[in-house]
């Protein structure tokens, strides 16, 4: 007997919803034959017998189910039917991780957390993807202004990468929606020269992985022409895309480098962590007068989350967020740290820690007020990050709450970070290689063993 | 877009090279012959076999198949020699194996486990085995290109007869860095034979999409480097091109570019489906290509040469298939990494 599970169809994918079955239950099926048709972030995908015999399907068409899980399964028709899924625990500390590994243990995000922000005004909402905050982003920032314009590689006829731009090159065409050659330095070259004239370009890396080809253009060019210039040429343009960890995409597809660019003067940096901070963010970003990192990160493209309808709906960059508010600990963090954080932290209450969770949302410039509050507060910080731990985000964090928050502080700050390695592709190792809910919760746990 | 691809198929055929002429001047016997057959039919079960192992989660990450373009990992391999250093892209996994890397340890790379033959470092789209001469599969397109001129300047500066051969895409050729390292490739006369796995496509971008020139090959003049248009779906066409300019390369260093014409069967990568696929090419189109596989343009010269029929074609089928099947079992069955092995290999003793 065989099992039918929901395929995972690319690094971003934690569930898939089945379309339809293109075979009844009890139905005989032959290896080969298309037996159901499954949604996922990327595309529609048909799911073809791997044996002959007879179909059991175990989820209803119009279900959503995680990765791994049995849909169904074939074999003689006296089978028992219930297919079980695979375990998908959703969180795993270290030492659990590097004991057993399941193939996709995926560290599943809880979008539910985080949309249980803090109720504001914000009008009539919508509860989408954050890939769709995204593209809602885009589209009226294209609608209002004709300076606007998207290059990037597939984003046209291919209809993008991860959906974000799908049917835009139908409605805006070519001149506003350009497909590029694999060319990355330059596509930033036309973003920067494009920008020099003043239009507002918004170039999609297809991963921030592929940005590193046209670092001289980022770093040496845009970043500098203003300054250069002595104020005569701004760079009024957004340079956005998926970064951070993935899952086993192996060392050269799967970093966190966004403290890079947030160590150049000259680049604003910022990595929003929900689907309303993406709108709000990015629509910012594509009207602010300086070059902006958009960094965003594949594995929050699929959580969901209440986001604003209104084409105002603008959020400041370099304003942070406190996502949770609490009193014992302050987590500072951004971008999918944020998800963690907020994990850990409902994991941590049920032991009694409450802890308040900052959400840099900008890196560049960033928010010390709203850290050096909490910590007033708290009197105790943990920074998480996914990059490697030395002169990253929280070595700047834990030099800045020294500096301006040192008589507050009851114990050292703690760093939450990623293992000093290229990313190992083995499971096994990228387990312990990438920051986890166990790791912020012992992290936080030992800030709170400490006192003066 | 459909249109321009056609006019390629055709061209690619009409570029056919009598087979017999290369057998004979190779002076190539059945049992070469049929080995030949065999490795092919081998390189593609294991890619269907890594394909079923995506789909039931055995495979993490990306997975970029090479079905469809055997032969010019074949035809240009085998003409490769101990000392030889290739290069290829994240479609690496023939290339590995047809220059003699155990499928055992390939799979196992692929599954992530220690056995692999990067050590479960770098998966499907990062095998590495220096001793058979495999400089390894690379993820950043063009980032390969670079590594050739070092690679044959070493083999040049250690006074050897090698070459380099670094396999390239139709998409890397868009990267500044494929420019610079032509030049420099030429300018200090370097053994590299540049394969240009020209499939016609670039993830979803049709080379007349992304090209102001797509006359891949004769980007090479601007350099001052030879170059040649191949059929990659005939592996006698490939093998028969690289031999007649390998020897000279050994001799007298220098690069040469072959602009190989192909098409893959599968989606960019194994995650891609139909619907994604349907928004750059036809089923058609794919058919059109399946008429020309590389398997059936072999099979059908050793069937000409009454050296294959039905009955051996399916025993050799069979063994391809235990094999893959091997290969799956044996990165199954293989322990996953230790934690202990995480820090190993950062840096050199
Ligand atoms: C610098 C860079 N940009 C983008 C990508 C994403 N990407 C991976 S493969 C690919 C297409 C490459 O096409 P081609 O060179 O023709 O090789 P093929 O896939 O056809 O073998 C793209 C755009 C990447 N890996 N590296
Ligand atoms: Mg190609």
């Amino acid at each position: 007997m065989a099992e039918v599970i929901m395929p995972k169809m690319g690094d971003s994918m934690e569930v898939g919803k089945l379309l339809s079955w293109r075979k009844q239950n009890g139905e005989q099926v032959k290896s080969g034959d298309i037996i159901a048709e499954i949604e996922t972030d990327k595309s529609n995908v048909e799911i073809e017998a791997e044996e002959d015999g007879v179909l059991q399907t175990s989820v209803e068409a119009g279900a959503e189910v995680p990765v791994g899980a049995t849909i169904a399964t074939i074999g003689g028709a006296s089978v028992a039917t219930n297919g079980t899924a695979k375990s998908q625990s959703s969180s795993n500390g270290h030492s659990a991780a590097a004991v057993a590994i399941p193939a996709h243990d995926v560290v599943a995000p809880k979008p539910a957390a985080v949309s249980a922000a803090p109720t504001k005004d914000w009008g009539p909402t919508v509860n989408v993807k954050y890939s769709h905050a995204i593209r809602m982003a885009l589209e009226e920032e294209l609608n209002a202004d004709p300076s606007v314009f998207l290059l990037g590689e597939e984003i046209g006829q291919y209809q993008g990468t991860f959906k974000i731009t799908e049917g835009f090159l139908q409605t805006y065409g070519p001149d506003r929606i350009v497909d590029t050659p694999i060319s990355e330095a330059g596509m930033v070259g036309l973003t920067v020269g494009a920008a020099m004239l003043g239009l507002r370009p918004v170039l999609e890396f297809m991963t921030f992985n592929f940005a590193l080809v046209a670092w001289d253009q980022i770093i040496n060019h845009a970043a500098k022409i203003l300054y250069m210039s002595g104020g005569q040429f701004s760079v009024p343009c957004v340079l956005r895309g998926p970064g951070g960890v993935g899952t086993q995409l192996s060392a050269q597809h799967s970093q966190d480098l966004i403290h890079w660019y947030a160590n150049t003067p000259g680049l604003k940096v910022v990595a929003p962590a929900t689907p309303a901070d993406a709108k709000g963010l990015l629509k910012a970003a594509i009207r602010d007068n300086n070059p902006v990192i958009f960094m965003e990160h594949a594995k929050l493209y699929g959580t969901k989350g209440d986001v604003p309808e209104s084409t105002d709906f603008v959020i400041p960059i370099g304003v942070a967020e406190v996502k949770r508010s609490g009193k014992d600990v302050t987590i500072v963090t951004y971008s999918r740290g944020v998800v963690l954080s907020l994990a850990a932290a409902e994991e941590l209450a049920k032991e009694g820690i409450d802890v308040e969770v900052i959400d840099l949302r900008s890196l560049q410039p960033f928010d010390i007020d709203t850290v050096i509050k909490s910590i007033q507060k708290t009197h105790r910080a943990v920074v998480v990050q996914e990059q490697w731990e030395a002169y990253g985000v929280a070595a700047e964090f834990s030099a800045q709450i020294m500096e301006k928050a040192f008589d507050y502080l009851d114990a050292p700050v703690a760093r939450v970070a990623g293992a000093f390695v290229p990313m190992p592709y083995a499971k096994a190792l990228e387990d312990i290689a990438t920051p986890h809910e166990g790791d912020i919760i012992a992290a936080v746990k030992k800030t709170l063993e400490r006192s003066i | 877009m459909a249109a321009a691809t056609k006019v390629k198929a055709e061209e690619a055929s009409s570029q056919g090279t009598d087979a017999d002429e290369v057998i004979n001047k190779l002076s190539l016997g059945n049992d070469e012959l049929l080995h030949i057959y065999q490795v092919m039919l081998n390189v593609r079960h294991f890619e269907e076999q890594c394909n079923r192992a995506f789909r039931s989660d055995k495979v993490g990450g990306y997975l970029h198949l090479y079905i469809g373009q055997e032969a010019v990992s074949l035809g240009v391999l085998d003409v490769c020699k101990p000392g030889d250093q290739v290069l290829s892209s994240y479609r690496d996994h023939a290339h590995c194996i047809v220059l003699g890397s155990d499928p055992n340890k390939v799979m196992a790379e692929i599954f992530g486990k220690s056995t692999g033959v990067s050590r479960g470092k770098g998966g499907s789209m990062h095998l590495f085995d220096k001793a058979h001469g495999f400089a390894g599969g690379y993820g950043i397109v063009g980032g390969n290109v670079p590594l050739s001129v070092g690679l044959g300047w070493a083999l040049k500066y250690n006074k050897t007869d090698n070459i380099c051969v670094c396999y390239i895409g139709d998409g890397a050729m868009n990267n500044g860095a494929f420019h610079e390292s032509l030049n420099m490739a030429a300018l200090y006369k370097l053994p590299i034979l540049y394969v240009l796995e020209n499939n016609g496509y670039a993830m979803g971008t049709s080379v007349e999409r992304s090209h102001a020139n797509i006359d891949l090959g004769s980007r090479a003049d601007s350099y001052n480097i030879p170059h040649r248009k191949v059929d990659g779906q005939d592996y006698f066409a490939v093998r028969g091109a690289v031999e007649e300019v390998v020897g000279e390369m050994r001799k007298n260093p220098y690069p040469y570019f072959l602009d190989v014409i192909t098409y893959r069967y599968s989606g960019h990568g194994a995650a891609d489906g139909a619907a994604t696929q349907a928004t750059y090419r036809t089923n058609e189109e794919i058919e059109r290509w399946k008429q020309r596989d590389p398997l059936i343009v072999l099979s059908n010269v050793l069937r000409g040469k009454g050296l294959l029929d039905d009955e051996l074609n399916s025993e050799m089928d069979a063994k391809a298939i235990e094999l893959a099947k091997a290969a799956y079992d044996y990165a199954d069955h293989s322990p996953v990494c230790e934690p202990s092995e995480l820090y190993e290999d950062v840096y050199a003793d």
